[in-house]
């Protein structure tokens, strides 16, 4: 890892940590989406932001990529400031954002996740075509690389938006909602590559609204209702008292139960 | 007949040849920065861009007659034109940026208020003395009448040099285009692309200012790309092609206008392309409009083909007279309504591929396989041999416990 020393403006956030905040308030207009919140997200794991519908989970990860102005707040990237790092960085929007006509195809926007590498200059290789065919391979669409990407199905296009990811090569994926609205081989399949992400050593953060899921999928939780609830590894952070703080009467007890249960 | 073909064979003269030249780079380029317009939905920008050069022009023109030229001078009228082309696109985009106008609205308050002005600027310049002569109307739509060889050459140069800035901006302006959040992510300026795509949209209105004139330059900008959207799913392609499509309507369209007197050369080129967007509408292979149809009238055969075969095996009556003409059609009924032998068996055939769903959808473990299910996709295509004859095992199983119950 290449922390060097943080300049001052940065100074006490964990120069280690994949994606650190302090004090983060975004607001839309004056009404804020996230107040005064602080996280450090481990390295090398698999992390969760888990919170109701509206918490400001996504708005979360579009500030802490600069992509929404903050009102007030600092953020590190493996202790640097976001623009000096964004190699490192790779981000999985939200599916919805992008116009399903749009002429390109399933291998087209794979080898967009090279352009970084590739500059204005260089020409696209066979063995940059290959890179993207491998990381189509990994998330099981090598088959549908040549179909626009309005043809294929939710699931299939949030595995391609995944490829396109890998074929950065980050050492940080952020993703927005990964799960949203795809049948359960993709989950499969994008959790499996998570993990395999994680393995390698890179770190991954998810915004995530599925409860049942997250004990058996992630390692470490950011729990947000505007504010930070809690933050911690799952055994610690993702209890039913963390839980009802956060959801407030929207959770029942049965469902309290038995995400205790399968969190121990 | 014969002077189009001399036209098009460049031997129309000296002039037509300078026009045709001057109109195939001008196509090229305009078609080329035009799509990324288009991929950024923003088609609308460029009458905004093009409306706003007419100030420029005028204002131009009284700066130079004020300083003692005689105000005709082309690079100072374009210079004029490019720098009021760029007051309109700022304001359009500080407008939608600043305010909760939606950008269609900000254009459309732009491009009026520029044109009205501009034509203000006209009617001034042409009770000026030095004006009567100017020939600023030209800018509206286009004269070829005086084209000189360095207008030729300014084409050119300016053509290529947007030409080389679309290849070289491609990959960031294709991001964006596609999918902005994510440009933004990798660090990509939304803004300075956005801008750099509007600076080369403005530099071909200013150099078509003349050939084509302000008002249709639009047209050159966005009928290619609409034109090559139907022919590829590629945007690389689909850039590269609404490039040629412009070429080639330039150079046609140049050629026609000089084989016969009067035929204005800007119309002419707008024409052409649109005769080869309306072409592509209707035949492209994959996006046209007689394919969809084709497609549809395919999709309606199966959907009352299989309907009617049910209503075959449940020996329900038909009353749908197209579900009757199609099986009619294809033997499976008799004229009279009887089912043939021939529609029997395929009626029995389906109606055991709808058991074989039935129980797939009640035990296969994968959704993923059993969603297909819409009553009409073969099974076949789902689910391996394996799988089909063990639901066929079970239907048999169940059938033996319907019967001993």
């Amino acid at each position: 890892m290449t922390a060097s020393d943080p300049s001052g403006a940065e100074g006490g956030l964990d120069p280690r940590s994949p994606l650190a905040v302090r004090g983060l308030t975004v607001t839309y207009g004056e009404k804020p989406a996230l107040f005064s919140l602080d996280a450090t997200f481990p390295a090398g794991r698999m992390s969760a932001i888990v919170g109701p519908n509206g918490a400001g989970k996504s708005t979360f990860l579009k500030a802490a990529l600069d992509l929404i102005p903050r009102v007030s707040g600092e953020v590190t990237v493996f202790g640097r400031p976001v623009d000096q790092v964004r190699d490192r960085i790779a981000y999985v929007p939200q599916r919805a954002s992008v116009d399903w006509d749009f002429p390109t195809t399933a291998i087209d926007v794979v080898l967009m996740g090279l352009y970084g590498r590739l500059g204005l200059w260089r020409r696209i290789t066979g063995g940059h075509r290959d890179q993207a065919r491998t990381c189509l391979d990994r998330v099981g669409m090598a088959d549908f690389a040549d179909r626009q990407i309005g043809q294929l199905s939710g699931g299939q296009q949030q595995r391609v938006f995944l490829a396109r990811a890998l074929a950065q090569e980050a050492d940080l994926y952020l993703l927005d909602e990964p799960f949203a609205g795809v049948d359960a081989a993709t989950e499969r399949a994008i959790i499996d590559v998570l993990k395999s992400l994680k393995d390698e050593g890179r770190s991954v953060i998810a915004v995530h609204h599925d409860l049942s899921t997250v004990p058996q999928y992630f390692d470490h939780v950011l729990l947000i209702n505007l504010r930070r609830v809690a933050e911690g590894p799952i055994a610690e952070a993702f209890t039913p008292e963390t839980l009802t703080k956060a959801y407030g009467g929207r959770l029942a007890a049965t469902q309290l139960d038995r995400l205790a249960l399968s969190a121990s | 007949m014969q002077g189009i073909w001399a036209a098009l064979t460049l031997q129309a003269g000296y002039n037509a040849g300078l026009v045709a030249i001057g109109a195939t780079l001008l196509g090229f380029a305009a078609g080329a920065a035009g799509a990324f317009l288009f991929l950024r939905k923003r088609a609308l920008v460029s009458d905004a861009v093009a409306h706003a050069t007419l100030p420029g022009v005028g204002l131009a023109f009284i700066a130079m007659v004020l300083m003692g030229g005689d105000g005709r001078s082309l690079l100072g009228l374009l210079l004029g034109s490019a720098i009021s082309a760029w007051l309109g696109l700022l304001a359009v985009e500080w407008i939608s940026r600043k305010t909760r106008l939606p950008e269609d609205a900000a254009i459309g308050a732009v491009l009026s208020s520029f044109f009205g002005l501009g034509i203000v600027l006209l009617t001034i310049i042409q009770s000026m003395s030095a004006g009567r002569q100017a020939g600023l109307e030209s800018f509206l739509l286009g004269s070829t009448a005086g084209m000189l060889r360095q207008d030729a050459i300014l084409i050119a140069v300016a053509g290529s040099v947007v030409v080389g800035l679309v290849w070289l901006l491609r990959r960031p302006m294709t991001l964006v285009a596609f999918d902005a959040q994510y440009a933004a992510a990798r660090g990509v300026n939304l803004r300075r692309v956005d801008l750099a795509m509007m600076g080369l949209v403005m530099a071909v209105t200013v150099i078509g200012l003349k050939l084509v004139g302000l008002i249709l330059i639009v047209a050159m900008l966005i009928i290619p790309p609409v034109t090559a959207r139907f022919w590829t799913e590629r945007a690389d392609r689909v850039v590269w092609l609404a490039g040629g499509v412009g070429a080639v309507a330039g150079y046609v369209g140049a050629a026609l206008s000089a084989s016969a007197p009067d035929l204005p050369t800007g119309p002419i080129i707008v024409l052409v392309s649109a005769a080869l967007f309306v072409l592509s509408l209707f035949f492209s292979p994959a996006r046209g409009v007689a394919a969809a149809f084709q497609a549809r009238r395919r999709f309606q055969t199966r959907v009352h083909r299989r309907q009617g075969l049910l209503s075959l095996s449940r020996s329900e009556p038909i009353h749908d007279p197209l579900t009757l003409r199609i099986l009619k059609g294809e033997g499976l009924i008799r004229p009279d309504g009887v089912a043939t032998e021939d529609g029997l068996a395929q009626a029995a055939k389906i109606a055991r591929d709808e058991r074989r769903w039935e129980v797939a959808r009640a035990v296969h473990h994968d959704t993923a396989l059993t969603g297909r299910y819409d009553g009409l996709t073969p099974i076949e295509d789902v689910f391996t041999p394996d799988e089909i004859e063990d639901f066929d095992t079970r239907i048999g199983g169940l059938r033996v416990v319907a019967g001993s119950a």
